[in-house]
């Protein structure tokens, strides 16, 4: 119970504090927002906004989730307020799990932005709502876990959202949502199949269109799969430059 | 019988090849003020940060009130309160909010933190300032509730890292009250402070860290008495003494030393006690009138510059707080 306490509290403070800060809604808002509309208005067809949108709402956790723990980790490292949280008796998977969970949620509500618009433009009636919303959840905790070993290794919130855009935008043009990855040159291919998001994408594409690359199992396994590992090595990386 | 709080055994920290803390051992008994002081880079913060979890010991043994604070540090965490070197509350929250927040993080229920919330801003004179954001208040206020989110839990020790550096005189005071307060209440004080005055005046015992060793530890009482066994008077004339005088003083008498320090004052200095009479009468046939003598004690800032070989860092301008 005690732990429950403590992991809803760093996560209401985290919300409350952290949601509505500039680095946070430059690029966690205003970016993927008007990434969104733009899209949008130069696709009228209905076909192609269909097509856009599982792309359009993994850009937004994507970019929603790493902005946001970019700003809360960065900021608390650089008050030392963070050293609370290392000091209070909870254990580290408990602290970063509260931690992530903010970010994770700011993505979720992200990705139904793009979604609310186009629900005024096509008929969204065939949507697999379960797979949307276990597709969109799964993307936004990955993103989140890879932006907090990013997050660990830097001081100032600028050089989270400078090395946190080394791996969205590769992550973005290869995931699929440009181009399909088996159009892709060969020799990109491999490093599309390395990312996370192209699997979450593929689910959103399935979710939204009935139709993907990969099997829901494959797709599941992988992020899950890979979500296990970033919060293994996360928190390795937490013990090793935090706690010297 | 006391009641051991924090037993350290043979504690060592490498960082590469440099050794910051070098096998140091010490306990400390409930209710006790232990003051740990030492020059800049003495080892003192790192030491801080092992006792409390921030940093992994590279050796050694800590137990903080039973638990050992190395393999149950989570455990161990529970008993102690901490407040840093900086004052390192959410700006973001006003007081009341921040103070909650703590409390949430060692699981109290909401109540139950909303009113020792209430009860600490209450005795830190803070009551008043507990809906303004953190960011709004001033260096004393700061630092008063970052002490109060330390206690908010009821710790059984608390580290205290320069709780006075920086503030005013009346907050410093105020925090210097607060501390011997909580020893009344039986909570034990690890702290450490710039301010050998400060050391001096609530510490009960108090541990000397060079280059990360302890050169010396013990009461404030033991450390000043022990300090070289020298004895010093100083006397006060009605004018300098002469440069003839002091050397025939020196011939006179050879087991004092005698030190002119101007404005009309002198001192002796003797590994032995002074017999007044006979520089009395000396004095006096040199013509000197003698207006004042008394006893020179050391200072904890003597027995500090005797055990560091350095000047005490007390004079720095920024920690106006600790000059009273």
């Amino acid at each position: 119970m005690k732990r429950w306490i403590a992991f809803w509290n760093i996560l209401k403070k985290d919300i409350q504090n952290y949601y509505l800060k500039p680095p946070n809604i430059s690029w966690g808002i205003i970016f993927p927002f008007a990434w969104t509309l733009m899209q949008l208005i130069r696709a009228p067809q209905s076909l192609e906004i269909s097509h856009l949108l599982p792309g359009l709402m993994a850009m937004s956790i994507l970019f929603g989730s790493t902005s946001m723990l970019a700003v809360t980790i960065t900021f608390e490292r650089r008050g030392r307020s963070f050293d609370r949280l290392l000091l209070a008796p909870i254990s580290l998977t408990t602290m970063v799990l509260a931690k992530t969970c903010g970010a994770v949620l700011f993505g979720v509500l992200n990705a139904f932005f793009p979604v609310s618009l186009a629900a005024f433009l096509i008929d969204l009636t065939g949507t697999n709502w379960l797979l949307l919303s276990f597709g969109v959840l799964m993307i936004a905790v990955t993103a989140t876990l890879l932006s907090l070993v990013i997050a660990v290794s830097v001081k100032e919130v600028f050089e989270a959202q400078t090395f946190s855009n080394f791996f969205r935008f590769p992550m973005l043009f290869l995931c699929g949502l440009f181009f399909p990855v088996s159009k892709l040159p060969v020799f990109l291919r491999p490093l599309a199949y390395s990312l996370p998001l192209t699997y979450g994408v593929d689910l959103l594409n399935r979710a939204l269109t009935g139709r993907g690359m990969m099997s829901i199992g494959l797709n599941s396994a992988v992020l899950l799969g890979v979500a296990g590992l970033l919060l293994t090595l996360a928190e390795r990386c937490i013990r090793r430059k935090w706690i010297l | 019988m006391s009641v051991t709080v924090v037993e350290v055994n043979n504690l060592r920290k490498k960082y590469g090849e440099v050794t910051a803390v070098n096998g140091i051992s010490f306990r400390i008994e409930e209710g006790e003020i232990f003051g740990f002081l030492g020059p800049n880079g003495a080892g003192k913060t790192t030491t801080i940060n092992m006792l409390t979890g921030l940093a992994r010991p590279t050796s050694g043994q800590i137990m903080i009130a039973g638990f050992d604070a190395v393999k149950a540090v989570k455990r161990a965490q529970r008993m102690m309160g901490v407040v840093a070197d900086v004052s390192n509350l959410y700006e973001e929250m006003n007081g009341f909010d921040n103070l909650c927040f703590c409390a949430a993080l060692y699981g109290m229920r909401k109540k139950e933190r909303e009113q020792r919330a209430r009860q600490l801003l209450d005795e830190f004179q803070l009551t008043g300032a507990g809906d303004r954001p953190f960011r709004a208040y001033s260096k004393g206020m700061r630092r008063k509730l970052t002490i109060a989110a330390a206690l908010i839990h009821q710790p059984k020790i608390l580290f205290l890292d320069e709780p006075t550096t920086g503030i005013d005189v009346a907050s410093a005071r105020q925090i210097r009250k607060m501390i011997t307060d909580l020893k009344k209440q039986g909570t034990t004080v690890f702290l450490t402070t710039h301010y050998l005055e400060e050391a001096e005046r609530i510490c009960d015992r108090i541990a000397f860290l060079v280059k990360g060793k302890i050169v010396r530890t013990g009461t404030v009482a033991d450390l000043m008495t022990n300090s070289g066994n020298e004895h010093r008077l100083e006397l006060v004339l009605d004018r300098n003494i002469s440069q003839q005088s002091e050397a025939e003083f020196k011939q006179r008498f050879p087991g004092l030393y005698l030190q002119n320090r101007g404005e009309n004052t002198c001192r002796l200095v003797a590994p032995h006690r002074i017999a007044l009479s006979p520089v009395l009468r000396y004095l006096e046939e040199q013509g000197l009138a003698v207006y004042e003598a008394r006893e020179v004690r050391p200072s904890l800032e003597d027995v500090f510059v005797q055990i560091t070989g350095i000047e005490a860092t007390n004079s720095n301008p920024e920690k106006e707080g600790g000059q009273q």
